[in-house]
C-alpha cells in the first residue's frame, strides 16, 4: 500500500514540476476560460437579467472546453519521448499511475478553473450564494472531466488530428457533468437547494475514480502498441 | 442427432465466416422485403388515422423502429466490441465496425423523422426533448465511434481502441439518459414532451412491429455485406485472400490490390 | 527459485499493418547469457524486444518467465525487467539527476539520492547532474539513461542499440556493466550495429547467443 502511495506521489510530484518549468502552458488554458466565458456578453447583450440566467451555464461550457484544450498535453510529451513507454513497465498497478497523472493534470489545469469561477461569476451578476455553489460544483465536477478526458487521451494518442478527435470522443461523455454542475447553481438559486445535484457530481467522481484510470490503462497498453 | 453437429466455433474464424455470410445475404434480403412490404401496408392503409394527430403520425412507424434500432445496434456492437477485446477474436472486432455506420445511419433516420414528426406536432423542428436529446448525444457516440476507428491506421489498435471507447460510451449511456431526462424535468417550462398515444390499435401495433423486423433484417444484410468487406481488407496479406479472390487475375492486379 | 528464472520464448509472431515481421521465433536464455538480435533495418528488431518487455502483444506464440506467461506475471515480471529502448526516455526539463531519480523509483527501486549521484558520476557526469536534459548533448542523455543500469536490481536487461551516440569512454563502462551483470548470473538480450567486438568484451567466455532476423 505504501509503495502505492509512494508511487502516487513520485507521479504528481514529477507532472506539476514539469508543469512549474512550462508555466505558459498552464497560464495558456487559464486564459482560454478567462476569455471564452467574458466573449459570451458581447454576443449576447450587456442585459444582467440574461447574463445571470446563461452564467452558469456558460462557465461550465468553458471550463468543459479549456480542460479539452488541456487534455492534449496528458501524455503526448511522455509519449515522444519515451517515458510513457517506461511507465508501462514498471512494478506498480499502471492504473496508478494514470490516477497520479489525472490528479497532476486536474491539479494544474482543473483546480486554476475553479479558483478562478466566482471572479467570472460576478461578471454575469451571480449573487454570492450562487458563487460558491458554482465553485463547489466545479471542485467536484472537474476532477471528472480530467478523469473521463484521460481515457480519450490515451486512445487517440499518436493519432493525426488528435487534438480535434479528442474533444469528440469525450465532450458527449461529459454531458452528465455538465447539466448536474450547471443545474446545481440554478437550483440553488431557485431556492431548490443544491444538494441532489452536488451529491450526485460526487457520485460521478467516485465512479470515474473507480473505472477511468482502469479504462485509461487499457486504452494506454493498446496505443502504445 | 450427433451426425448433425455443426461447429459454430469453425465460424468464427474470418476465413471461415466470408463464405457462410455471402451464403446468408441473399436469405436476409429476403426477409428484409417480406417485412418491408407488409410492414409499409399496415403502416400506410391498415392502422387508422390518429384521433389527435391525424395522418401525419404515420411518420411514426419509421420513427419509432428507427430509435429502437438505433439503440439495440450500440449495444451489440458495443457487446461485439467486447468481446473481440477480451477474447482477441478478429471477427468479433470487424462485426462491430461493421455495424457502427448502420447504427448511426438509425441515429440520424430517428432524428429527422422525429423533426419531421414535430413540426405539424409542435410547430418547431426541433425540441429539446429528452428523448430526442438522448438520441443527439448517441449520435455523437456512433461519430466518435466511427471517427476514432478511421483516425488509426493500423487495424488491430483501431479495433481495440475503439473497442474501449464502446464499452465507455455503454457505461455512460444510462447516466447519460437518467441526467438528460432530469435536465429535462427540470426545465420543464421550456419544452414539450413527447407523448406518444396511450393506447394503441392493435394494427397500428402490428405495423410497428413489422417495421421494426424490417429494420433488423435490413442491419443484418447490412453489416454481413460490409464485414465481407472489412474482411478481405484486414485479411489481404493472407493467403486465402489472395488464392480466392484473386485466383484467375493477373500478378499485376494481385500485387495493386495485395 | 534462481534456477526457474529463465525467459522462454516459444513461436513468436508479428504483424505491423500489412508485414508479417517475423514468425516461427523460439529461443531461451539462461542465467549469465547474452542474446544478440541482429538483421537490418525495418526486420522488427524492435518489435521483438518491446514483444519481450510485454508492451506488444504476439498475434502467435507466448513469452515466458520462470515458466509462466508475463500476461499473467505482468507486474511480478516488470520487477525482474529493465528496458532501455531506443527513445531515452529522459524529460528535456528535469535534471540529470530528477531523470534518473524518478526512472530509478517509478521502477521500484529506493536509491538515496547519493546513490544517484554516484550511478551519474560512474557514467562519467559529475558536475552536471543539476544541469537540465535539454542542454546536454545526445550521448551525455543516452548517459544518464544507461545509468539506470547500475542503479537497477533486475535480473533481465532488454537494450535497443545501448551504444549507439556513446564515445569510447563510455563504451567502456558500459561493456563493464554488462560483463558484470552476466557474471552476476543477469539475462542481457540486445541489439547493437556495432561491430561484434563490442560483445566479446562483455562476455569473453563465450556465452553468446545470436538471433538472426530476415526482412
Amino acid at each position: 500500500m505504501s509503495s502505492l502511495v509512494a508511487t502516487l506521489r513520485c507521479v504528481v510530484m514529477r507532472d506539476l514540476t514539469l508543469a512549474m518549468r512550462r508555466r505558459a502552458d498552464v497560464l495558456a488554458t487559464l486564459f482560454f476560460f478567462v476569455i471564452v466565458v467574458s466573449l459570451f456578453p458581447l454576443g449576447v447583450g450587456p442585459e444582467m437579467a440574461t447574463l445571470r440566467i446563461i452564467g452558469p451555464g456558460v462557465v461550465w461550457v468553458a471550463a468543459l472546453l479549456a480542460s479539452m484544450l488541456a487534455l492534449e498535453r496528458m501524455f503526448a510529451a511522455d509519449y515522444g519521448d519515451g517515458t510513457l513507454e517506461q511507465m508501462l513497465i514498471t512494478p506498480q498497478p499502471l492504473a496508478v499511475l494514470v490516477l497520479g497523472k489525472a490528479l497532476a493534470h486536474w491539479l494544474v489545469s482543473g483546480l486554476p478553473l475553479v479558483l478562478m469561477a466566482p471572479l467570472l461569476g460576478i461578471q454575469y451578476g451571480l449573487p454570492a450564494q450562487g458563487l460558491w455553489i458554482l465553485m463547489l460544483s466545479l471542485l467536484l465536477g472537474t476532477p471528472v472531466l480530467s478523469l473521463v478526458g484521460a481515457i480519450g487521451a490515451a486512445l487517440t494518442l499518436g493519432v493525426r488530428g488528435g487534438g480535434v478527435l479528442v474533444s469528440l470522443l469525450v465532450l458527449p461523455l461529459t454531458i452528465p457533468v455538465l447539466i448536474f454542475g450547471a443545474g446545481a447553481v440554478d437550483a440553488s438559486l431557485s431556492g431548490l437547494g443544491a444538494q441532489a445535484h452536488l451529491s450526485l457530481l460526487g457520485a460521478f467522481l467516485l465512479g470515474a475514480l473507480i473505472l477511468a484510470p482502469w479504462a485509461t490503462s487499457a486504452a494506454l497498453r493498446i496505443s502504445m502498441e | 442427432m450427433s451426425s448433425t453437429k455443426i461447429n459454430w466455433f469453425k465460424y468464427s474464424s474470418p476465413q471461415a465466416f466470408y463464405p457462410l455470410a455471402g451464403k446468408m445475404i441473399p436469405w436476409f434480403v429476403v426477409a428484409t422485403v417480406l417485412f418491408t412490404v407488409p410492414g409499409l401496408y399496415f403502416s400506410f392503409f391498415v392502422a387508422p388515422p390518429d384521433y389527435q394527430q391525424g395522418e401525419a403520425y404515420r411518420i411514426m412507424f419509421i420513427h419509432v423502429p428507427a430509435a429502437w434500432m438505433s439503440m439495440f445496434i450500440y449495444m451489440v456492437m458495443a457487446a461485439y466490441a467486447g468481446m473481440g477485446l477480451v477474447f482477441n477474436s478478429r471477427l468479433s472486432s470487424m462485426m462491430a465496425s461493421a455495424l457502427a455506420p448502420t447504427g448511426a445511419m438509425f441515429t440520424f433516420l430517428a432524428l429527422w423523422t422525429g423533426a419531421l414528426w414535430g413540426k405539424p406536432m409542435w410547430g418547431a423542428w426541433w425540441v429539446w426533448d429528452a428523448r430526442l436529446t438522448s438520441e443527439l448525444i448517441l449520435l455523437f457516440l456512433y461519430i466518435g465511434f466511427i471517427s476514432l476507428q478511421a483516425a488509426i491506421d493500423e487495424p488491430r489498435r483501431a479495433a481495440r481502441a475503439s473497442a474501449i471507447l464502446a464499452l465507455v460510451g455503454v457505461v455512460n449511456i444510462p447516466i447519460i439518459y437518467f441526467s438528460v431526462k432530469w435536465w429535462n424535468t427540470l426545465h420543464q417550462g421550456a419544452s414539450i414532451t413527447v407523448n406518444k398515444a396511450p393506447t394503441m390499435a392493435a394494427s397500428m401495433f402490428t405495423a410497428m412491429l413489422l417495421m421494426t423486423f424490417a429494420f433488423w433484417m435490413y442491419t443484418i444484410v447490412v453489416a454481413l455485406l460490409r464485414v465481407r468487406c472489412e474482411i478481405l481488407e484486414r485479411e489481404r496479406h493472407t493467403d486465402w485472400v489472395m488464392s480466392n479472390e484473386f485466383a484467375g487475375r493477373s500478378p499485376e492486379t494481385r500485387n495493386e490490390l495485395g | 527459485m534462481a534456477n526457474t528464472a529463465v525467459l522462454d520464448v516459444s513461436n513468436l509472431e508479428c504483424v505491423r499493418g500489412d508485414r508479417r515481421l517475423f514468425a516461427g521465433i523460439s529461443f531461451s536464455v539462461k542465467p549469465g547469457e547474452l542474446l544478440h538480435v541482429q538483421g537490418p533495418n525495418g526486420s522488427g528488431k524492435t518489435s521483438l524486444l518491446r514483444m519481450i518487455c510485454g508492451l506488444v502483444l504476439p498475434v502467435q506464440g507466448d513469452i515466458f518467465w520462470g515458466g509462466e506467461s508475463i500476461r499473467g506475471l505482468r507486474e511480478d515480471y516488470f520487477k525482474e525487467m529493465t528496458y532501455l529502448g531506443h527513445l531515452s526516455g529522459i524529460k528535456e526539463d528535469l535534471t540529470a539527476l530528477e531523470n534518473l531519480d524518478i526512472l530509478s523509483r517509478l521502477a521500484g527501486g529506493d536509491a538515496t539520492e547519493d546513490a544517484v549521484v554516484a550511478a551519474l558520476g560512474q557514467m562519467g557526469l559529475a558536475g552536471r547532474e543539476d544541469l537540465p536534459a535539454k542542454v546536454l548533448s545526445q550521448g551525455q542523455k543516452r548517459r544518464v539513461a544507461l545509468a539506470r543500469l547500475v542503479l537497477c536490481r533486475t535480473r533481465l536487461w532488454i537494450l535497443d542499440e545501448p551504444f549507439t551516440a556513446l564515445d569510447v569512454a563510455a563504451i567502456a563502462v558500459v561493456q563493464a556493466l554488462l560483463s558484470q551483470h552476466l557474471h552476476n548470473g543477469g539475462m542481457i538480450i540486445l541489439t547493437t550495429h556495432q561491430d561484434l567486438g563490442v560483445l566479446s568484451e562483455v562476455s569473453p567466455a563465450g556465452a553468446v547467443q545470436r538471433l538472426q532476423l530476415n526482412s
